[in-house]
């Protein structure tokens, strides 16, 4: 077991024949991933790394009945390609695209609520499920199959807990980059229930930024629900308030959003803090007893 | 990005809204001109700057003749404003906003944000406009009126009608303020904004709201399609190093501490510089080279972080995802020749052909000092520096 793709998952590429749809497809492809098809407009009949090319992502959908959607379109048609996704009977999207305006973020995260479809990002890794199946830009050969569910809101900190849990040989069950944007499209609490549910993951561990109030949110949702272990890692404690603005933003938020009112939280629901990047996989096997 | 108070009413002023008549002039001489062509006895005269807090900081005055607006405008143009909501250098006065003065019966505060929880854009409003509007919502949130816009349909009147009643306005106030509300949505859509506010929206001696303030800030992602905002854009509100960092689309944010960091990843930047500190160091800067760490884009990365005077060490930490660490080993080893660095270097490469990257430093015979794991780095780092303070 995994969580959300495993290696029967059949995957879609829309930006398939671009750059950097190209070079990641391939590494999905030597990953062991089963891309099914990619999707570029006017390119429908192509054959590109072996694989079918069609114009509409219907028609993809359609002909090889894929499961999944990875998403690297520059940001200006991102929204596009989301709601394109969406409506094509596709029902888990990834978007890696980084950089699309918030305001189409939040008709596209509406419409995928509305049609019952899962969106993971964008700005965002993707996701893994080591050894089955890969649909982003991580590098798999850090990853190995095992025990620890990982979701994050940052890249590269994803990749420093993966090599932790790796070098402790904890292994992971599945890792979700949600994203770093304001508005994701699948938030912790989605990603905590789902590893909550799996008999594969036994910890968790869940890395988090300053700003917004995400954090705070899984905190309650985890003294709530979540019955697994869990190490914490918030990165920004140093970060400077920096210059703002008026007024809006803070009262939108109620003063939350540091990373010591993070950390806080998280402790009040019995989460495993780590204050060094360094120190996740020592956390972890503090709290599990490997 | 930001706009100033007179681009933002500039704005209203297209949208239909209630704004003030009045001119920005970026001299001393243009401020009295301008009193007489917009004529009357009274004005108000406005600094220009990114910042709330202007009137406590001194930069908002009632004047009544030319002479007076001309002595204000000289002495703001050209100096810093330090306000509370500014850094401690403060944000440079490049232009003053001559305008009508407006008699004020009450003040509303009337706002609009992303909201990250609600997935939606909200307007907030409230009664007891001015300064103390985060004082309000703190201590008696149920002051704070809301509306949520839903993304699919927009902003609807009903909306502004509700929010107008719950305000206790009267008669031609709830038109009024329907229309400026629907007025703000649409603006707010068109324009990507990422927050709008008008504190205080004032309701005049006549009865009739008056936008008095206003501030937008724009989403970044959407400068692409924002053409006419792009043109509003004002450099001499943003940090000059941090503006040439974003030239080479690098994030660097400017910080007190002495050492320098350059980091793949917005997130594994903050988790470098909290580490440094844990280990009893202070940051110089955020820096995140992005994906693609080219030498090219390290060496400008360098010359950036050594631009600083304070910086005692550098600390590179990337982790390899795709990138092979020796190409970015070399990358570093050509930049450090390149800038002519002085001060110690401290390199922690992870991840692909990490070790072939690590004896690439080693056999490079530069002061370039190689460490095996993140807190080794943090140790290194902070001893090269002169210690932890």
């Amino acid at each position: 077991m995994s969580i959300l793709v495993d290696k029967d998952t059949k995957v879609i590429c829309q930006g398939f024949t671009g750059s950097q749809g190209t070079f990641h497809s391939e590494q999905a492809i030597e990953y062991g991933t089963r891309m099914v098809g990619g999707v570029t407009p006017g390119k429908g009949g192509q054959i590109h790394l072996c694989i079918p090319v069609f114009n509409t992502v219907l028609e993809a959908f359609e002909e090889t009945g894929a499961d999944a959607s990875v998403i690297y379109v520059p940001a200006a048609f991102c929204k596009d390609s989301i709601l394109e996704a969406a409506n094509s009977g596709i029902k888990l999207i990834v978007c890696i695209t980084e950089g699309i305006p918030t305001l189409d973020m939040l008709v596209a995260k509406e419409s995928c609520d509305q049609l019952g479809v899962r969106l993971i990002g964008p700005n965002c890794p993707g996701i893994i499920t080591p050894g089955e199946c890969k649909i982003g830009i991580m590098p798999g050969h850090i990853h190995v199959p095992g025990k620890v569910g990982i979701v994050s809101r940052s890249g590269t900190l994803t990749y420093e807990a993966v090599k932790q849990t790796t070098d402790h040989g904890f292994g992971q069950s599945s890792c979700v980059g949600i994203g770093g944007d304001p508005i994701p499209g699948s938030n912790f609490i989605d990603v905590l229930s789902l590893f909550e549910a799996d008999p594969q993951t036994e910890a968790i561990v869940m890395i988090g930024e300053i700003g917004g109030t995400a954090e705070e949110e899984a905190a309650a949702y985890i003294k709530a629900n979540v019955s697994k272990p869990i190490v914490a890692y918030i990165a920004g404690v140093t970060a400077p308030a920096g210059k703002r603005m008026g007024h809006a933003g803070a009262i939108i938020s109620g003063g939350k959003g540091t990373a010591d009112e993070k950390f806080a939280a998280l402790q009040d629901a019995g989460v495993k803090t780590v204050r060094s990047l360094a120190e996740i996989g020592n956390g972890l096997s503090e709290i599990t007893g490997w | 990005m930001n706009l100033h108070e007179y681009q933002a009413k500039q704005l209203f002023g297209e949208y239909g809204l209630p704004v003030s008549e009045g001119i920005a002039v970026d001299t001393a001489s243009g401020a009295a001109v301008a009193t007489e062509t917009i004529g009357g006895r009274k004005w108000v005269v406005k600094a220009q700057v990114h910042a709330g807090g202007r009137g406590k900081a001194g930069g908002v005055k009632l004047v009544d003749s030319a002479e007076e607006a001309e002595a204000f405008a000289e002495q703001w143009l050209g100096k810093n404003m330090v306000t509370y909501q500014t850094d401690a250098g403060g944000q440079p006065v490049s232009k003053i906003l001559v305008e009508t003065c407006t008699d004020i019966a009450q003040e509303l505060y009337l706002g609009a944000v992303v909201d990250r929880s609600s997935r939606r854009v909200v307007f907030m409003a409230s009664v007891e406009g001015g300064v103390e509007i985060e004082k309000v919502a703190a201590e008696t949130p149920e002051k704070i009126l809301r509306a949520t816009i839903d993304p699919l349909t927009g902003a609807q009147p009903y909306q502004g009608r509700d929010l107008a009643f719950r305000l206790g306005l009267k008669g031609q106030q709830i038109k009024q303020f329907t229309k400026l509300f629907l007025g703000l949505s649409k603006l707010f859509h068109d324009m990507d904004l990422a927050l709008l506010e008008i504190n205080p929206l004032v309701i005049t001696d006549e009865g009739n709201l008056h936008c008095l303030d206003g501030k937008i800030n724009i989403d970044g992602n959407s400068m692409y399609r924002q053409p006419k905002l792009r043109e509003m854009h004002d450099p001499s509100q943003d940090d000059e190093r941090e503006a040439q960092a974003a030239e080479w689309e690098l994030n660097y944010v400017a910080l007190d501490g002495n050492i320098g960091c350059m980091v793949n990843g917005a997130g594994l930047a903050m988790g470098t510089m909290d580490i440094v500190q844990l280990h009893g160091g202070s940051p110089a800067n955020f820096l995140d080279v992005g994906g693609g760490a080219t030498k090219e884009r390290v060496t400008e990365a360098f010359k950036i972080i050594l631009s600083d005077e304070n910086v005692a060490a550098v600390l590179v930490n990337i982790f390899g995802g795709i990138v092979r660490c020796d190409l970015i080993a070399e990358g570093v080893i050509g930049a450090v020749n390149e800038v002519g660095v002085e001060v110690p270097v401290v390199v922690r490469l992870e991840g692909n052909n990490a070790e072939l990257g690590r004896e690439v430093l080693k056999t490079s015979g530069l002061n370039i000092i190689a460490a095996t794991s993140l807190s080794d780095a943090a140790e290194k780092v902070v001893a090269a520096a002169g210690g932890a303070q």
